[in-house]
C-alpha cells in the first residue's frame, strides 16, 4: 500500500498495523461464515466482520483508499448478485437439494457490502467531513 | 407448478436485477419493471380463476408442514387484493416511464418500486403473522425511501415524519405479535385462530387488539393516526402517491386489520364499536379538512383518509352486506384514487402547478386529462352510474339494515361533503379557457402517461360489473365469504 506515508488518515503506526491485520480480518470473516453450521457464527456475523474490516481501512487510510478497494458500483453489484443467488437457491430448494455453502456466502456478501454501504453513505453525507472543505 | 411463490420471487428478482444494469442501460428499469408487473398481474388473475373453484391455495416452503413451516396461503380475499395491487402496479409502472424522466438515477426508483410491490404481495400471501410483519416492513421502508425520492425539503420532511410514525406503528404491531405468540405458541394464522377459539377470550386478546388497532390503524391512516398521510402522499413523486393512496394503505392497513380481526380473533361487538368510531371520525374530520386544501394532491390525500373511513365503517358493521360494501368501495377507491393521483401528476407536468387557484382550463388544454379527472372525481364522490355510487349506497343500505340509522345519516352527509370538495377540485379542470400565462412551462403528456389514465377511467366506469352475476360477482363473493366467516353472528 503506497499510501502509508500519505498525510491523510491516521498515524503511521495505525496504518502499518491495519495493513498487516486486514488480511487476517477478512479471512476470519470468511471462516466465521463458512463454519456457521458447526460453531457459533454464520453469514451475518461473518458479513459484519468483513464490513468492519473495510471500515477499518477507511478509518486508517481515509475514504479514497477504502472506496478504491470497493467502490459504489462494486457494492451495488455484489449486493444484487448475492441477492439473486439467494433467490435462486430458494427456488432450487422447492424442488430438490441445494448447496449449504452458498447460503452463508451469499449472506456474508450482502451483509458485508450492505453495512459498508450504509457506513459510506453516513460518512459521505456528514457535513463535518473535513475532506469536503 | 405452483405459482404462488412467484408473486414474491418476480418483484424481488426484478428489484435486484435493475441495479446491475440500470445505470448503464437507461431504459432497462422501465422495461424490467413493466415486464415484472405485467407478469404479476397475469399470475394474480390466473390465481383468481383458480380460486373460483378451489377456494384456498397453499404453498409450503421447503415442504415443511403448515403449523411449523412457513406457508403461503391464497384465498378469496388475498386474491381479490392481489389482482388490485398488481394491476395498479402495472399501470403505475407504465405511467412512471413518462413521469420519472425529470429525476436522475431512475433505476433507484424502479428498484424501490419493485421492492414495495414485492412487500405488498408478501403481506397478501403470508400464512403466518410474523412473515406478514416482515413483508409489511419491506413495503413500508421502500415507501419511506420513495416519498423522499425527489430530495426536496418538503419530501424529506414528509419522509422523516412517515418513517418515525411508521416505526412507532410497527413497534406496536411487533409487540402485539410477540404477546400473541406467547399466548398461543404459534404464529400460523389458521392455527392461531384455532388456539384462540379453544382457549377463549382473555384480557391479553383485548390488549393485543388495542395494539393492532394502533399499529395497523396508523398504516391505514384512520384519523387519530393520520398525521403522516397528507404530507407523505402529497410530496411523494406522483406514481408513488398513486401507489401509496391507491393500494399501500389498503394492503398494510385495511387488509392486515381485517385479516387479524375477522380471521384470527373473530369480530366482537367491542372491536366493531371501536372500528366504527374510528371510521366515523376519519370520514367526518378528513372530509372537513379536505375542504381547506388548495394543493390538489393534498386534497386527494385528505380524501383518501375520508374514503378509508367508509371502508372501515363497512368492515366495522360486519354484516355480509356491509362487508360487501366495504370491499367494493376498496376496489373502487383503489381505481379512482390512483386515477386522480396520476391525473394530478399529469396536470402538474403539463401546467407546472399543483395549486387549484392557479390552474385553469385543463379540459380545453388536454381533453384526456380533463375527462379522466372528471370520471375519477365523479366515481369517488358518488355520481350514479359510476362505481363509487354503488359501493357507497351499499354501505348506506347496510347501515340501515343493521339498524343504525345514525351511521347511515353520517355516511350520506359525508358523501355530500365529498361531492363538495371534489366539485372544488374539478372546477378549474372544467371551466376556463386555455390561457396563456402558463404556456412557457407547459408541455404535452406522453402516450405512456395517458394510457394508464384512460384504462383506469374505463375501469371505474365498468367496475359495477363486479356486482352483477356472471360477470365478476364470484370474484367479489370469494373475498366476502372469507371475511363473513369471522363476522359477528
Amino acid at each position: 500500500m503506497d499510501t502509508v506515508k500519505d498525510s491523510k488518515g491516521m498515524t503511521l503506526i495505525v496504518k502499518t498495523v491495519t495493513r498487516i491485520t486486514i488480511g487476517f480480518i477478512l479471512l476470519y470473516g470468511i471462516y466465521i461464515s463458512l463454519n456457521g453450521d458447526s460453531a457459533p457464527g454464520g453469514g451475518f456475523a461473518g458479513g459484519v466482520i468483513i464490513a468492519l474490516s473495510l471500515v477499518h481501512v477507511m478509518l486508517a487510510f481515509g475514504k479514497e483508499v477504502a472506496l478504491k478497494r470497493l467502490h459504489s458500483y462494486a457494492m451495488r453489484f455484489s449486493i444484487s448478485i448475492a441477492s439473486l443467488v439467494f433467490l435462486y437457491v430458494v427456488m432450487i430448494r422447492w424442488h430438490g437439494s441445494y448447496s449449504h455453502i452458498v447460503i452463508p456466502l451469499a449472506e456474508m456478501v450482502i451483509v458485508g457490502a450492505g453495512l459498508f454501504a450504509i457506513f459510506v453513505a453516513l460518512v459521505l453525507l456528514s457535513k463535518s467531513d473535513k475532506d469536503s472543505e | 407448478m405452483n405459482l404462488i411463490p412467484f408473486l414474491i420471487v418476480i418483484p424481488l428478482a426484478a428489484a435486484f436485477f435493475i441495479p446491475l444494469v440500470g445505470k448503464r442501460i437507461k431504459i432497462s428499469g422501465d422495461i424490467i419493471s413493466i415486464a415484472a408487473t405485467i407478469s404479476l398481474s397475469g399470475i394474480s388473475i390466473f390465481l383468481a380463476s383458480l380460486i373460483a373453484t378451489q377456494k384456498v391455495l397453499m404453498f409450503e416452503v421447503g415442504k415443511w408442514a403448515a403449523p411449523m413451516g412457513i406457508s403461503m396461503v391464497v384465498d378469496g380475499f388475498s386474491v381479490f387484493m392481489l389482482v388490485i395491487v398488481n394491476s395498479i402496479a402495472f399501470l403505475v409502472a407504465l405511467y412512471s416511464t413518462g413521469y420519472i424522466k425529470k429525476y436522475t438515477d431512475t433505476w433507484k426508483f424502479y428498484t424501490l418500486f419493485m421492492l414495495m410491490v414485492g412487500g405488498m404481495n408478501g403481506v397478501l400471501i403470508a400464512g403466518d403473522l410474523f412473515n406478514m410483519y416482515v413483508a409489511l416492513e419491506i413495503a413500508a421502508i421502500a415507501g419511506y425511501a420513495l416519498v423522499a425520492f425527489g430530495i426536496d425539503a418538503e419530501g424529506l420532511e414528509a419522509s422523516f415524519k412517515y418513517a418515525v410514525m411508521g416505526a412507532v406503528g410497527s413497534s406496536f404491531m411487533l409487540m402485539g405479535i410477540a404477546l400473541l405468540y406467547s399466548y398461543t405458541s404459534t404464529l400460523n394464522m389458521a392455527d392461531m385462530a384455532n388456539v384462540i377459539a379453544n382457549k377463549g377470550a382473555s384480557k391479553i386478546i383485548l390488549f393485543v387488539s388495542a395494539l393492532f388497532i394502533m399499529g395497523f390503524g396508523l398504516k391505514a391512516a384512520l384519523v387519530p393516526f393520520h398525521a403522516w398521510l397528507p404530507d407523505a402522499h402529497s410530496s411523494a413523486p406522483t406514481p408513488i402517491s398513486a401507489m401509496l393512496s391507491g393500494v399501500l394503505i389498503k394492503v398494510l392497513g385495511i387488509y392486515a386489520l381485517s385479516r387479524i380481526f375477522f380471521n384470527i380473533f373473530g369480530m366482537t361487538p367491542k372491536i366493531s364499536m371501536i372500528l366504527i368510531g374510528l371510521a366515523v371520525i376519519s370520514m367526518v374530520v378528513a372530509g372537513i379538512l379536505a375542504f381547506g386544501q388548495y394543493d390538489i394532491k393534498r386534497l386527494l390525500a385528505y380524501s383518501s383518509i375520508s374514503q378509508i373511513g367508509y371502508i372501515a365503517l363497512g368492515l366495522g358493521i360486519a354484516t355480509p352486506l356491509s362487508i360487501m360494501g366495504a370491499l367494493f368501495h376498496l376496489f373502487n377507491h383503489s381505481i379512482s384514487k390512483s386515477l386522480l393521483f396520476l391525473n394530478a401528476g399529469a396536470i402538474e407536468s403539463s401546467m407546472g402547478t399543483r395549486d387549484l387557484r392557479k390552474m385553469t382550463g385543463v379540459l380545453a388544454r388536454s381533453p384526456v386529462i380533463g375527462y379522466t379527472n372528471l370520471i375519477g372525481a365523479m366515481s369517488i364522490s358518488g355520481i350514479p352510474p359510476l362505481g363509487g355510487f354503488w359501493s357507497k349506497i351499499i354501505i348506506i343500505f347496510a347501515c340501515i339494515q343493521a339498524d343504525r340509522p345514525v351511521l347511515a345519516f353520517i355516511a350520506i352527509a359525508v358523501s355530500i361533503l365529498t361531492l363538495g370538495y371534489y366539485f372544488k377540485a374539478v372546477t378549474p379542470v372544467l371551466f376556463g379557457s386555455k390561457g396563456t400565462h402558463l404556456d412557457n412551462k407547459s408541455k404535452p403528456i406522453t402516450v405512456t402517461m395517458a394510457v394508464p389514465m384512460v384504462i383506469l377511467a374505463i375501469l371505474s366506469v365498468v367496475s359495477v360489473l363486479l356486482l352483477l352475476p356472471n360477470t365478476g360477482r364470484s370474484f367479489l363473493d370469494g373475498a366476502i365469504a372469507v371475511l363473513v366467516k369471522g363476522a359477528i353472528r
